[in-house]
């Protein structure tokens, strides 16, 4: 047993002399916290756009007041001609152009009807559908209010509950992912590049020769990232409360033990990922390559699952982080019970044992 | 390392890029019906006739909705109340209760959107069939709308992700890799022979950066290649442009990526150093999320972001058909960071340790 606690402690003492890393191990969760809690949203407000008014009459220069007046748009141009739109999109500034024909506020009359034109930058389909149904409903309401348009009053309407997460806020959604994110990264990736290194500097070999069993040296290189992890964690949750006010309504301690699961589970890939490995370079390039690019598409932090085509949706499944999600916002957002995450969690307890056999079996005592 | 240069970033391409779309689609509904009526079950059969919607699951309480609301089994629960009928025909307008999981806010709210509409479709039928509200004797004047959706008529996502992915490809992999690679021979130990050497600091610069200069424009060939013939993404624009930029584009990274090498004396270090800022830089570049909706400070970081300037210019160009003018403001900014990364890191590299 003193000779684990020295070892961990000599662990302990290699990543806290690293103050680069060290910053970086704890800058990192609150940087990116702060940014998806701020910067980052599918919100869409104050979008630069054309209007092409060939009219240039009464209505069309109030509906054109009207959306410029709204917080979701920035009349940035009026072009002259149809020739026009196309080079104002391909400078990229504006993602949609509303044209108005040419007899509008006389057709409005007339004919009771006059058509405007809505064109979207559509590279980006959310957008472009977003912008649609905004520039529809400033119209709809100038209609309702300018034009006296008389429309009958509902039959039936609606009642909307937003339910775990009233308005809606994006940060709801990123919190259980970027914890999720930044564990699997410490826990995978320092262990795995921390046990390579010794490989490849040569250190290895004497841990190998000295009176450590093999299963003291992995684990007690593996303690100290539990620390760092646990440590990330909870710097995760206070913010995600104190800053966010993101309420966590389940269990705290179920939510300890569930992240100490997933840390750990983290940390046997990243030992699996080390005994596959020869350089840090390697292990790096499969932790960061291999293990951040699924962790953060594949596991409904950013894009729903649901959404996914099929095979996907399959392959998803052999993503621990997914089941980690899961569970992260059983117990933060809906406050529920062990009885609702009970599969997910034999999943990842599963998941572990597969990894730590498969390390088991492959971990060498000799360097070839 | 030859497979995990090449091989596992384009599978990801391949793989990834249909993972990344924000469709909402596969609406999952459970309803309880307590009016169990003509109207009511009309209501339902709007949601079943509609795409979004997959067909809607019925419970007899609403207590075993809201468990499977909990268990993520059903993205919505629907209530329909009591005389239901009887209030429409009353003109009492009832009241559905929705309640909708709304963990993703931005998807609950495109749900509610789709099941609104609905609701309106359903209204509108039903008067016509009553006819009560003499709609048709009131004349009254419309403004009419027609959307047409520009570079992308099908709304299809992978042609705005493909791209993108690509970039961030490439950029993680010559960003790695270059900062990794001085300092690795740091550690191991060999750079001081390579000091001791007469060989001059450009020409050492020059000569360990080149390799990942060709291997980043590898990655766009293949990368290309699997966008045209894989995903049948467009290329409006001039591929010597994309070439071009990316050129001058990796440059940025590659400067950058050396500059973090000579500051630090671990692979470990680099590595996580160049990855704080690699995700920081992806996160706000526009990529995943657009940068339309960041507050003002964010937009005025992601002028500052290399990142970004790449995203825009692979979208522009291939997706829109921008051409040199168009772009020229881009490059010009992409020059300046070269310059300054590159400045930086020949200055920080010394012969020394």
């Amino acid at each position: 047993m003193k000779k684990f606690i020295g070892f961990v402690q000599k662990e302990f003492y290699h990543i806290f002399r690293d103050k680069r890393s060290l910053f970086i191990l704890f800058g990192m969760p609150i940087a990116q916290i702060l940014l998806f809690g701020f910067a980052i949203s599918n919100e869409i407000n104050n979008v630069d756009i054309a209007v092409l008014n060939k009219a240039d009459d009464k209505n069309s220069i109030e509906i054109i007041e009207n959306l410029q007046a709204s917080k979701y748009f920035n009349v940035l141009e009026e072009l002259q001609s149809e020739k026009e739109i196309e080079k104002a999109f391909q400078k990229g500034k504006i993602k949609a152009v509303v044209t108005f024909e040419k007899d509008f506020a006389k057709n409005l009359q007339r004919l009771q009807a006059s058509k405007l034109q809505i064109i979207t930058d559509a590279t980006n389909p959310n957008i472009a559908n977003t912008i649609t149904n905004y520039i529809n409903s400033i119209l709809t309401k100038y209609s309702h209010i300018s034009l006296k348009q008389n429309t009958s009053p509902e039959l039936v309407g609606t009642e909307s509950r937003m339910l775990f997460n009233p308005a809606l806020e994006s940060v709801y959604m990123f919190v259980p992912g970027v914890m999720t994110v930044i564990l699997m990264l410490v826990s995978a990736m320092m262990t795995s590049i921390s046990i390579t290194r010794e490989k490849e500097v040569g250190t290895m070999e004497i841990l190998l020769v000295s009176p450590l069993k093999p299963i003291t040296v992995i684990v007690g290189k593996v303690v100290p990232y539990i620390f760092l992890s646990i440590i990330n964690a909870t710097v995760i949750v206070l913010l995600s409360v104190f800053v966010f006010q993101m309420p966590i309504v389940g269990s705290l301690s179920w939510l300890a033990l569930e992240s100490i699961l997933f840390i750990i589970t983290s940390l046997s890939l990243g030992i699996l990922i080390s005994t596959l490995s020869s350089t840090q370079q390697t292990a790096m390039m499969i932790s960061l390559m291999g293990l951040m690019l699924p962790t953060i598409l594949l596991s409904g932090f950013i894009f729903p699952i649901e959404s996914m085509p099929l095979p996907l949706q399959v392959i998803s499944n052999i993503i621990p982080a997914k089941w980690f999600i899961i569970i992260l916002k059983s117990i933060m957002l809906k406050g529920v019970g062990f009885g609702f995450f009970w599969k997910e969690t034999l999943i990842l307890l599963f998941m572990t044992f597969v990894f730590l056999s498969i390390s088991i079996k492959k971990y060498k005592i000799r360097l070839a | 390392m030859i497979p995990i240069i090449f091989v596992l970033p384009l599978l990801q391409l391949v793989i990834l890029s249909n993972a990344a779309t924000y469709e909402v689609k596969d609406i999952q509904v459970a309803y309880i019906d307590h009016d169990n009526s003509i109207s009511s079950r009309l209501l339902i059969e709007h949601i079943k006739g509609s795409s979004y919607f997959l067909a809607p699951i019925h419970f007899e309480t609403s207590r075993q909705a809201e468990e499977v609301i909990l268990k993520d089994k059903v993205d919505m629960v629907l209530e329909i109340p009591g005389d239901f009928e009887k209030n429409i025909i009353n003109s009492q307008h009832p009241q559905i209760a929705l309640r909708i999981n709304a963990i993703d806010g931005a998807t609950a709210g495109v749900q509610n959107v789709y099941i609104q509409q609905i609701v309106m479709h359903f209204n509108k039928n039903i008067q016509l069939k009553n006819k009560t509200l003499n709609t048709f004797n009131q004349s009254f004047s419309k403004t009419e709308s027609i959307a047409s959706f520009w570079y992308n008529r099908n709304l299809n996502y992978k042609t705005l992700m493909v791209p993108g992915i690509l970039v961030l490809i490439i950029t993680m992999l010559t960003i790695f890799l270059s900062s990794m690679n001085i300092v690795r021979e740091k550690e191991i130990g060999t750079l001081e022979q390579i000091n001791v050497t007469p060989i001059k600091k450009w020409q050492f610069i020059v000569g360990k950066l080149f390799p990942f200069w060709v291997i980043g424009l590898l990655l766009l060939s293949v990368g290309l290649l699997i966008s045209k013939l894989i995903f049948n993404i467009p290329m409006l624009g001039s591929i010597f442009l994309i070439y071009g930029y990316t050129s001058l584009y990796l440059l940025v990274i590659l400067g950058m990526g050396l500059f973090i090498s000579n500051f630090t004396d671990t692979q470990q270090q680099a590595m996580f150093i160049a990855w704080f800022f690699v995700v920081i830089f992806i996160l706000m570049s526009g990529l995943f999320t657009p940068v339309e909706s960041m507050p003002t400070w964010a937009k005025i970081f992601t002028e500052f972001n290399p990142v970004a300037y790449f995203v825009e210019m692979m979208r522009m160009v291939m997706l829109k058909g921008s051409n040199f003018q168009d772009a020229s403001r881009l490059i010009i900014k992409t020059f300046i960071y070269a310059v300054i990364m590159n400045s930086l890191a020949v200055w920080s590299y010394r012969k020394k340790i």
